[in-house]
């Protein structure tokens, strides 16, 4: 798993990244690489910037510096639409579910980057139209099976559990088909039981479909156990980057999360 | 400041599929009373003071709701709109002397297109200062209407009769001819629309009214969903428009376009359901009957118990109470409470 | 140049009448969120109870203090029915419940009162003024002197009392402030009152110079442009954006007006707004807001 890892080509290349808000860094001189295939965990305190980090991935923000490539091409990433035609797919730490509508049409709107057929071949169910939206709805439907939310597939997103609209918000994501996915504190407030459920269909994803992961989570057990790869983050900068046994022995990091300042 | 539909601090909502689909079968035997009773059952005042301001209202309805119920985009000036559709109509119809279909058709691509130019701001303003911009559309389009008589074919008072309704050599003048032509172009529209927003179309817009900046991380184009929301039901209002003067009113004059006709419209959506297709039906009956309602009631009551002035003020003061009441009980307007109580006939 | 200098003071003059009537929408939005549609009805029934109760032989004092008492019962109402069972819901929805409010108010105001016009007379006399080379009205002057002890009053209220903490405490974050102990009904009760009371000023004004009638309720429609330049939260937009409409108002009348033809003024404080807006997006005043993903 190790080895092969390290021979696979570098998807997401961060380099000498910074960005600040009127001001006030949220992270500076960031760089690391994620391989293709790999699962990459992004950690550290609160407010280091990990999910600001993220937006500039995916195109929500602008960084003051440095570069974002994605397979070699840093034009892909520079706006969300962009980012999502290039291939990304994201979840958000406090969900960004479609409240209004049901668990398939939310899962349907991740399809959005694969569709050809104009709004008026839809509407009159010509042309290409009739045989896209039947592959899209095969597609968002397997997606809803993968992650064993077919009981809830007509429901209403906003009356779900959190928990369920947390795997919700990943089906809509795995639904656009990425090659990478960039997932923000996907088991916030999730018990122990929902976490190893959680952490299976992220494993899943990534050793079936080949799917990147990068996601930023606080729970160490979990990443020690999902991760191959670690990026550590503390008040905006890069302390650690390597394998998630090397990076939890590193002295910087342990001070970091146990608040010794230097 | 973001305007979107409630989010889960709103009182818990009880699991239910979310779209009001009406059944089939309410549907079908809704079309065999409109197409195989009522024209032999109807009288002229059914179909004048009744049916035809129902349909006129319920297509208007859904124009606003469109952009509004589904889309997010919140609009005042629906009545503006109606008001170029019905001119433009006129327009076409008098000066190149196309047939009338194509004048309405016509007619609603014009309203479309300068409700697509009054939506253009709302590709940089958000939330609720978006309202400035179908304002201005209200009020500068009623001035420009009034002020021009170009448009008005040179009446000097601004107001116009219209044509006579000829529809492929037929003459559909009579109230029957004129239910029925309205009953045709409003069904159709109404299947169109239903098909726009059981699909991608209305999951994009309705995606942006939930999370704009979610729709674009999935890769949705928010820009085209929002000018195609302003273009769509543009042209559904300037269709309503032309119905209203050429079927109902006989008569065009920008002043039945004026700003209390746009709330009208508004209030429709509100009070039927936003984001719903039936809404606009329940909403747009419930405008057209609830007045003669209130006058029967005031004429059944003792001598002269309401004065004729105080009904007017009567009236207004018991809208603006259901609207809250509505607002406060069941925010998902009439549709909702019907769909509610259907499924509990259903259940006993 | 003389001519231009009357003009654009008149239309400076005016915007401060424009801006008395935002001043009541900035209260309540600072401290609910809301946007009352309701204020221009909340004007013409203020109006209105006023000028009748004077017809009806009471002295103009008392009239003035029972005007005041009714708006504050009106708040109280407003709260109990319409704002409590609305407490967290969407600005949108907020905005619609005003709306029926407006609506309510409106064939209130009339069903009680009556629709016919109604003089009104505060004593100040309208005639003109020499100031220099201009003539300017006295009745303008005093609405604007009005005006300015209006505007250091709220300011005053919210930046230095701790009821105007505690008002933008509430406006911020209703469910927080109620964890910190300040009780949302009484302050929504207050607020509103003081934009009755507001409403009433701008009311008798307003009255004095167009009758006491329906339309008045219509000048709600002009205060939007004001507020859309000024932002929807600021006592200063307010004036601001007052003095900037009415002055372009104006002047555009009379600039414009003869170009294009009369009735300029039904639009073109909107068509500014909106040019105004698409430049600035959040309004002179205004922050923008940050969308947390």
């Amino acid at each position: 798993m190790g080895v092969s890892l390290v021979r696979r080509p570098v998807l997401l290349e961060v380099s000498d990244l910074a960005l600040a808000f009127g001001g006030v860094t949220a992270f500076a001189e960031v760089g690391f690489q994620v391989r293709e295939g790999e699962i990459c965990a992004l950690i550290g305190p609160n407010g280091a910037g990990k999910s600001s980090l993220l937006n500039v991935i995916n195109g929500l923000y602008r960084p003051q510096r440095g570069a974002v490539r994605l397979g070699g091409s840093s034009r892909a990433l520079r706006r969300p639409q962009a980012a999502a035609h290039a291939g990304v797919a994201r979840t958000f730490q406090n969900l960004a579910l479609f409240k209004g509508m049901s668990v398939l049409d939310n899962v349907l709107t991740g399809r959005g980057r694969h569709r050809r057929a104009s709004w008026l071949e839809q509407a009159l169910g010509l042309g290409r139209a009739p045989a896209e939206e039947r592959a899209q709805r095969e597609i968002a439907e397997w997606a809803l099976d993968f992650l064993h939310l077919r009981p809830w597939r007509d429901a209403l997103v906003g009356t779900l559990p959190y928990g369920l609209q947390k795997r919700v918000e990943l089906a809509r994501a795995l639904a656009a088909e990425p090659r990478l996915l960039l997932l923000d504190e996907p088991m916030a407030g999730m018990n122990a039981g929902e976490k190893q459920e959680l952490s299976g269909y992220i494993r899943d994803i990534n050793r079936e479909r080949g799917v990147t992961v990068v996601l930023i989570e606080h729970d160490i057990q979990v990443v020690m156990q999902l991760a191959d790869h670690v990026v550590v983050l503390d008040y905006g900068r890069l302390i650690a980057d390597g394998a998630p046994a090397a990076v939890r022995n590193d002295p910087a990091v342990i001070a970091a999360y146990l608040g010794t300042r230097h | 400041m973001t305007t979107s539909v409630d989010a889960l601090t709103a009182r818990p909502l009880s699991p239910r599929a979310p779209a009001i689909r009406p059944a089939r079968l309410v549907v079908a035997v809704l079309l065999a009373l409109a197409f195989g009773l009522l024209p032999w059952v109807g009288n002229d005042y059914l179909f004048n003071a009744l049916l035809i301001p129902f349909l006129v209202l319920a297509l208007a309805g859904l124009g606003l709701n469109l952009l509004t119920g589904y889309a997010g985009q919140l609009s005042l000036g629906s009545a503006a709109f109606m008001a170029v559709g019905a001119f433009a109509t006129y327009n076409l119809q008098v000066r190149l002397g196309w047939p009338l279909p194509l004048c309405l058709f016509a007619g609603g691509l014009l309203a479309a297109l300068v409700s697509l130019l009054f939506g253009l701001p709302s590709l940089r303003i958000r939330g609720f200062y978006l309202i400035v911009s179908s304002l201005a559309a209200q009020f500068f389009i009623l001035w420009a209407l009034t002020r021009f008589d170009w448009f008005s074919h040179g009446s000097a008072s601004g107001v116009i009769s219209a044509p006579p309704l000829v529809l492929l050599g037929q003459d559909f003048g009579g109230p029957l001819g004129r239910y029925l032509a309205t009953l045709v172009v409003v069904l159709v529209l109404f299947a169109f629309a239903a098909r726009l927003v059981h699909g991608e179309l209305g999951r994009t817009w309705m995606a942006v009214r939930d999370r704009e900046t979610a729709a674009a991380v999935m890769g949705l184009s928010v820009v085209r969903a929002k000018l195609l929301a302003f273009a769509l039901s543009g042209f559904y209002l300037g269709v309503a428009g032309a119905l209203w003067a050429f079927t109902y009113l006989g008569t065009v004059e920008p002043h039945g376009f004026d700003l209390s006709r746009s709330f009208q419209i508004l209030f429709i959506v509100i009070l039927g359901g936003l984001g719903s297709l039936a809404g606009s039906l329940y909403g747009a009956a419930f405008m057209v009957l609830f007045p003669l309602l209130l006058s029967n009631l005031a004429g059944w009551l003792p001598g002269d118990f309401i004065a004729a002035g105080q009904l007017e003020n009567l009236q207004k003061m018991v809208f603006g109470a259901l609207i809250i009441l509505v607002l406060i009980k069941e925010p998902e307007g009439l549709a909702r409470l019907a769909t509610r109580a259907w499924q509990r006939l259903r259940r006993t | 140049m003389a001519f231009f200098l009357e003009v654009l003071l008149g239309g400076l003059l005016a915007g401060v009448m424009y801006a008395l009537v935002a001043l009541g929408f900035v209260l309540i939005y600072r401290a609910s969120g809301v946007f009352n549609f309701a204020q221009g009805a909340m004007l013409l029934f203020a109006a209105l109870t006023y000028v009748s109760l004077v017809e009806r032989g009471l002295p103009g004092w008392l009239a003035l203090l029972s005007t005041l008492g009714v708006m504050v019962l009106l708040a109280v109402a407003v709260e109990r029915t319409v704002l409590r069972p609305l407490v967290n819901r969407s600005p949108l929805v907020l905005f619609m419940a005003t709306l029926g409010l407006a609506y309510f108010i409106e064939g209130a105001a009339q069903a009680l009162w009556g629709a016919q016009v109604h003089g009104l007379d505060l004593g100040i006399e309208d005639s003109p003024l020499e100031v220099g080379e201009l003539l300017l009205s006295t009745f303008d002057l005093f609405a604007a002197a009005v005006a300015a002890v209006l505007v250091i009053g709220l300011s005053l209220l919210f930046d230095r009392t701790r009821l105007g903490i505690s008002l933008r405490a509430v406006a911020d974050d209703p469910l927080a402030a109620q964890a910190v102990g300040i009780r949302l009904p009484r302050i929504w009760v207050l607020v509103w009152a003081v934009a009755g009371c507001v409403g009433l000023v701008a009311g008798l004004l307003w009255g004095a110079r167009l009758g006491v009638q329906f339309s008045l309720s219509l000048i709600v429609l002009k205060a939007l442009p004001v507020l859309i330049i000024g932002s929807f939260s600021s006592v200063t937009g307010a004036i601001v954006g007052g003095l900037l409409i009415g002055a372009s108002e104006k002047l555009a009348e009379v600039y414009l007006g003869p170009l294009i033809g009369g009735g300029l003024e039904n639009w073109f404080p909107y068509a500014f707004a909106l040019v105004f807006l698409l430049i600035r997006p959040v309004g002179l005043f205004g922050e923008p807001t940050v969308e947390r993903v």
